[in-house]
């Protein structure tokens, strides 16, 4: 507990520091090397505090039996308390807080380094940056209902003026506004649900224990209520559909370590707070079995149904966009899908007394949001490498990067192959566990049930192979290959100093999958501590924990053989070549040897097959003019898939609410008499109901 | 001496399998009237092939890919319980494993195709992309077929749900005692795998490995730069792969027997797969590469309606 605190304590020191420091800023003269120094200062105090942190998240004890340490604090809010309170959920979250926390801020910093002076305030930058990492480590903390609504504020904000860094761009600016919105609009279901369990409770502690012995009287309905509550307000953090649209904005927008740190860690805490809720709602892991009844069947259903079509749709429109990264935003609703998919198929084990589902969704969405967060950091990092070098994120600009950027290109493969779930990388450990846990569909009792869970499969296949499509094409279109045009053609290599951070998250997707029994134990005893199994089910999940086990030693060590044998081959290779000619020069290509590179395959012409057959989903909308006759002339093709559900959705119901809203201007007109006669009629209005 | 069996069996299939594609083509040369290759072309060619050098291109996934394809597809083909005996390397939930190794094989080779930035090569990607996305679901669902069999007719209690995931006990010999049952899916299931045997294995009527033409090819034309080892070691892993979904199928109706007539047998439904292949080649035409997604929807939805079978049964 206290290394947490430690954690804690080094980003509230930090925050005045640099907040005084970005006041200071912006009224002095800028100057550069107040300016280094501000970089300097302020990511090197996350990175401190993050690094403090990492090694007590670590560390700690990965125990199903352990219970939570608590640490109260002096508070001076009348209601609420200052409550911290750590067990295996918190510290599993707060390892890629803390960790993309930290290899976010190195990159960060050695990315802004070369930035403008006069037109960013670093210290500011950084400020909301440690603000975000502490609301970040206080929500995965907070034992305290109004503690876990400030922080959870705290963490919404911070990113606002995060992503709004280059807020000179009037595109970036309607990012932020979108994020602003969704935050908020999220957190107004958040607060209606910790009014109303604090309102039904009694109180506003979050013990799971003590909440849901007090919510066992309380009807169904009002908890399903509830839970519908707080899936809708997390969801919306999670970017569960449809509530997504502010993703695909927000990430291309923000600098890319910001967008690393909110795509791996931010986002998990939405599903966080489901897990929580859950908890909350039907009691700790090993209550009395007469709480079982606590959770419908039909919640885990509603999830694994939000889940699936989250990472279907994810997935399909990630195909469509030739921005690097939107692809990888989309990729990111796609992948938290995926994680919800494992929360329902857990919920559904839970109502229907199946260790096996239930142990397996919950301890596959975990794993996979660890997974996630190597990953999903590690290629938003890349591409901001790739935008700094060539200057643009275009994947029909691109090509031919590898040669001209080789670490980053390496990188960025580990990264895509891992997403891809492909063994012998990380992704594949959570993907196997998500699989497992559908396919034992089949013993459930119902077939309806059975149908359920064995045709998701079927779908969660489908994703994966889109997974693999959509990685091919995006390490395909911008690092292999020849350059496309002058901005990939001039692309420089970046310095060691500023990729090296990204050596972390990547040696993470590989140790991913080398300890791949060591993560899914961590994965599996935070399952059975967090979730809200009933007693029995607890030691049913033991069995079925020690059973699965020894696969994930199998896959490690198959995904050793799998290296070892490439090895193998590759020397065979060498052996045969020894004495032969091996010629480094243009290949064959069906004697096409003075084509220029444009006659490559395009992003837009490599995804088209899949986006005609997915078009209806996609939204797909294809631009030029195909080909026609027998002497074709001019022809092109682009594709674009713009977010339906924002254009046809949220766009006409805020400017519906727009008007609304100016439609009640007409009693705000600035006239001062008028207003004043508003005060007394109110006041009259007030006495005579008061008289009533 | 089970594992031994086992193994035997491994060496049959890594040094027969270049003898797939030759049956396969001779079937097509006998139906076309043609002379056609030897039997034996394909060890032929690996031999040719090693002893030549290479024109590379940039990029390490173009010299690499064919490593990593040979290599995933060996480790792949070892999941798999060979002519009814038992792998040694079963696990449970060693489908998944086995299918996402292919996976790899198959990421490694889009990738090797799309560094030379030629047009054909990422014409070949592109469509393997989709066409291998869209065959991911099928296999899965008939994956699981198997599986609700093993859990309906064996004897798993939930302790030990797991092994009625792997694929050693998927295709024990409990198949063949279903067939005797009746149960209406196995009639399905094969049929699934056969077109999944096709497509995955780019063979007609989702791809022409033999056409002339660089434009309508899927399979050939990622490979079309590789020269030297590397291109034997495409070549090889692909009829390892073959190999793999030929096995795949022959196990369906290798009954619970001893080791020489289960090999015999084995050996002798591969060849007939082989012989199959080729009759589908020479009497089918390629179907447009648009109506492609149709026949792979329609195994996807074949193998739903097989699971759903099993589990209303």
């Amino acid at each position: 507990m206290e290394i947490y605190i430690a954690s804690i304590s080094i980003m509230l020191a930090a925050i005045p520091v640099l907040g005084v420091w970005a006041i200071a800023d912006s009224l002095l003269a800028p100057k550069k090397s107040r300016y280094r120094m501000a970089n300097i200062c302020g990511a090197g105090l996350a990175a401190i505090a993050c690094l403090v942190g990492f090694a007590g998240a670590v560390c700690g004890p990965w125990d199903f039996s352990i219970k939570a340490e608590h640490a109260h604090f002096a508070w001076g809010l009348p209601f609420g308390s200052l409550t911290l309170a750590i067990d295996p959920l918190s510290r599993l979250f707060l390892l890629p807080i803390y960790g993309l926390g930290l290899v976010c801020a190195l990159s960060g910093a050695a990315a802004l380094k070369h930035e403008n002076a006069r037109e960013h305030n670093l210290a500011a930058h950084w400020f909301f940056y440690n603000l975000l990492l502490l609301g970040m480590a206080l929500v995965a903390c907070a034992a305290d209902g109004v503690l876990f609504l400030l922080a959870w504020e705290i963490m919404s904000l911070a990113p606002f003026f995060l992503i709004d860094f280059n807020d000179r761009d009037s595109k970036v600016r309607d990012a932020a506004w979108v994020y602003l919105t969704a935050a908020h609009l999220g957190a107004i279901f958040l607060m209606a649900f910790f009014i109303g369990l604090w309102q039904l409770t009694g109180q506003t502690g979050l013990d799971p224990a003590i909440t849901a012995n007090a919510l066992k009287d309380v009807s169904p309905r009002t908890c399903s209520l509830l839970f519908i509550l707080a899936l809708v307000g997390f969801g919306a953090k999670a970017g569960l559909f449809p509530m997504h649209v502010w993703l695909p904005d927000a990430h291309p927008a923000a600098p890319s370590h910001v967008s690393a740190l909110l795509s791996g860690a931010m986002i998990n805490m939405g599903l966080y707070g489901v897990i929580r809720s859950t908890g909350l709602l039907a009691g700790p892991a090993g209550t009395a079995p007469g709480i079982l009844g606590l959770i419908p069947g039909w919640w885990g259903w509603l999830v694994l149904v939000i889940g699936l079509c989250t990472a279907l749709i994810g997935i399909i429109k990630a195909l469509g966009q030739g921005n690097l990264k939107r692809l990888l935003a989309y990729s990111s609703v796609e992948n938290m899908g995926l994680m919800f998919i494992g929360l329902g198929c857990g919920l559904i084990g839970i109502s229907s007394g199946d260790a096996w589902i239930a142990l397996l969704g919950f301890a596959g969405a975990l794993l996979h949001m660890l997974n996630h967060a190597g990953f999903k950091g590690l290629l938003f990092l890349c591409a901001g490498e790739v935008l700094h070098s060539a200057g643009t994120l275009r994947l029909e600009l691109l090509g031919g990067l590898q040669a001209r950027m080789p670490l980053t290109g390496i990188l960025f493969a580990i990264g895509a192959a891992a997403i891809a779930c492909l063994p012998p990388l990380s992704g594949f450990t959570g993907e196997f566990a998500l699989f497992m846990a559908l396919a034992n569909g089949a013993s459930a009792t119902g077939v309806e049930k059975q149908l359920g869970l064995l045709l998701s499969l079927g779908l969660l296949a489908l994703v994966s192979g889109l997974a693999c499509a959509l990685y091919v094409k995006a390490y395909g279109m911008a690092f292999l290959g020849k350059p496309r045009s002058g901005f990939a053609q001039n692309a420089h290599c970046p310095p060691f100093n500023g990729v090296w951070p990204l050596l972390l998250p990547a040696a993470a997707c590989i140790a991913g999958g080398l300890l791949a029994p060591q993560f899914f134990h961590m994965a599996a005893a935070t399952a059975m501590q967090a979730a809200p199994l009933p007693g029995q089910l607890l030691g049913e999940c033991l069995t079925s924990a020690a059973a699965i086990e020894p696969a994930f030693i199998y896959i490690s060590i198959g995904g050793i053989g799998l290296t070892g044998l490439v090895v193998v081959v590759w020397l065979l290779r060498k052996a045969c070549l020894r004495w032969r000619i091996v010629l480094n020069r243009e290949t064959w290509g069906c004697g096409y040897q003075a084509s220029s590179a444009r006659i490559q395959y395009s992003e837009g012409s490599f995804s088209e097959p899949l986006a005609r057959i997915f078009g209806p989903v996609m939204g797909l909308t294809l631009r030029g003019e195909p080909v026609r006759g027998i002497f074709p002339g001019l022809a092109s093709l682009g594709l674009s898939a713009p977010d339906r559900i924002r254009n046809h959705v949220f766009t006409p119901l805020f400017e519906g609410i727009e008007k609304v809203c100016n439609a009640c201007k007409i009693i705000q007109h600035g006239k001062i008499h008028l207003y004043i006669v508003y005060i007394l009629v109110t006041v009259v209005g007030l006495l005579v109901w008061g008289l009533k | 001496m089970k594992e031994y069996f086992w193994l035997i069996q491994f060496l049959f299939s890594i040094v027969l399998a270049p003898l797939l594609p030759g049956i396969i083509s001779r079937v097509k040369a006998i139906f076309a009237g043609r002379h056609g290759k030897p039997l034996l072309q394909g060890y032929f060619d690996l031999w040719r092939l090693m002893r030549k050098g290479e024109i590379l291109c940039q990029g390490w996934p173009f010299v690499l890919a064919p490593a990593i394809v040979a290599a995933s597809s060996i480790l792949a083909l070892a999941f798999l319980p060979l002519g009814g005996q038992t792998s040694p390397l079963g696990f449970a939930g060693d489908f998944i494993f086995a299918a996402y190794l292919l996976g790899m094989g198959r990421f490694a080779l889009m990738l090797g195709a799309l560094a030379t930035g030629s047009a054909f090569e990422g014409m070949g990607a592109s469509r393997e992309a989709a066409f291998s996305a869209l065959a991911e679901p099928a296999l899965f669902l008939a994956f699981l077929i198997f599986s609700s069999f093993c859990i309906d007719m064996g004897h798993f209690s939930t302790a030990d749900t797991g092994s009625a995931f792997s694929l050693n006990s998927m295709l024990k010999g409990q198949l063949v005692l279903a067939w005797h049952y009746g149960k209406a899916p196995l009639f399905i299931a094969p049929i699934v795998l056969f077109i999944l045997l096709l497509a995955e294995n780019c063979r007609i009527p989702v791809d022409d490995p033999t056409t002339h033409l660089e434009l309508t090819m899927i399979h050939e034309v990622m490979i079309l730069d590789q020269s030297g080892p590397n291109l034997a070691f495409m070549q090889y892993g692909a009829s390892l792969k073959l190999w793999f979904f030929a096995s795949l199928l022959a196990s369906l109706t290798i009954p619970p027997m001893d080791f020489l007539p289960a090999t015999l047998l084995w050996l002798g439904q591969i060849a007939v797969i082989g012989v199959l292949v080729g009759l589908v080649e020479s009497l089918m035409a390629r179907l447009r590469l648009v109506r492609v997604p149709h026949l792979l929807g329609m195994a996807s939805a074949l193998a739903a309606l097989a699971l759903i079978l099993t589990q209303v049964s």
